[in-house]
């Protein structure tokens, strides 16, 4: 019970995280609300998996917020700098 | 070779806190896999001090980490009060407050300063953190140094 | 014992789902990207705090517990540093913050 009026607060919002995402006037504040999204999706993983009986959900969970980051992280260095490997000087690397 | 252990004995704990089997097989590939982890970390050049701080002071830790939490609790209120104010009474500051020159304390300062809600470090630039704080008051509280006091607490003098 | 700790996540899981739902509100009222930002810190930080320790009060003392203790923290450790990205990002993309610069900066320091 108390886990179905979580989700429904979490679902509420993602929806208001989504419409910012959709009305953002800059990518910045749509690349925030993304992000803000993901971890609102790690939660509802979460608390779904307690709703359902099924805590194994929480292994979906760990890997969403991984992503989510990494994802986040990868978006903005490409904004950045305009490429993914980019950020070092390969002359730097030695091996 | 100290950090390449420790990265290893920290890989080893997570697997074994993630899975939750103790057959020899699952352990065996746990072993292999993180010293796999191990071994490409150490090609990318990425084992060095920066992943193993070894001169934390664990009590002085302890005690700021419980010192943030209250400190997030107050202003998260704070926040969300704000936050659902008809008015919405906010006044955007930004502000310049000096960190330590040693680079873990400028990480461990510049974290707790974004993860308490109000203040967002923006940029850090030679050893000076620059804050976007929420309101005029989370600004001045920050300047008062209290907790830069603390977090240079945290880690033993060289 | 168990209506304590059912009570006890009751609590915690509303508070935190109020601080999650307060963020999502922030999101859309606030003015610009700068001050959105802080909105978005608010349930990072204690509305996912609340919410996995009433799930932890649930579960008990098992695995369950732990790998949700590892996600709050992995979130504690990641969340400011893409905050921080996102702001840095921000700041060079040319993306000026509605705020009035403070340049009487009283040293407390030492």
């Amino acid at each position: 019970m108390i886990f179905a009026v979580a989700a429904c607060a979490i679902l509420f919002t993602m929806a208001l995280t989504l419409s910012r995402g959709i009305l953002g006037p800059t990518t910045y504040d749509r690349i925030l609300a993304v992000n803000s999204f993901g971890t609102k999706t790690v939660l509802i993983i979460a608390v779904f998996g307690f709703m359902t009986g099924r805590p194994d959900f929480l292994d979906i969970a760990f890997v969403y917020a991984l992503i989510n980051f990494v994802g986040t992280i990868a978006v903005l260095k490409f904004f950045e700098y305009g490429d993914l490997g980019g950020a070092r000087s390969p002359d730097e690397f030695e091996s | 070779m100290r950090h390449s252990i420790s990265l290893f004995l920290f890989l080893f704990a997570v697997w074994l806190l993630l899975s939750g089997y103790f057959e020899t097989l699952l352990l065996v590939l746990g072993l292999v896999s993180c010293a796999f982890v191990v071994w490409i970390a150490k090609r990318q050049d990425v084992v060095d001090h920066e992943g193993h701080p070894v001169n934390l002071r664990p009590i002085r830790w302890i005690q700021y980490t419980f010192w943030l939490i209250g400190e997030i609790v107050k202003s998260n209120i704070d926040v969300a009060r704000r936050v659902w104010h008809p008015k919405l009474p906010i006044s955007p500051t930004i502000v310049k407050v000096p960190a330590d020159a040693d680079e873990l304390r400028q990480v461990i300062y510049a974290n707790s300063i974004t993860l308490t809600p109000g203040t967002v470090s923006i940029d850090l630039t030679d050893a000076t953190i620059t804050v976007h704080a929420l309101t005029r008051e989370g600004a001045m509280a920050l300047e008062q140094g209290e907790m830069a006091r603390r977090v240079r607490g945290v880690r033993r003098p060289e | 014992m168990q209506l304590l700790t059912d009570i006890l996540s009751w609590i915690t899981i509303l508070t935190g789902s109020f601080f999650v739902v307060t963020g999502g509100v922030g999101l859309l009222r606030l003015p610009d990207f700068f001050t959105r930002l802080h909105a978005v810190s608010m349930p990072d930080t204690l509305g996912i705090g609340l919410i996995v320790l009433g799930l932890v009060l649930q579960a008990g003392f098992t695995q369950t517990s732990t790998k949700l203790i590892m996600i709050f923290l992995f979130m504690l450790f990641t969340g400011p540093a893409a905050t921080h990205a996102l702001a840095k990002a921000a700041l060079h993309g040319k993306l000026k913050p509605l705020a009035s610069e403070k340049k009487d900066q009283e040293e407390s320091s030492p």
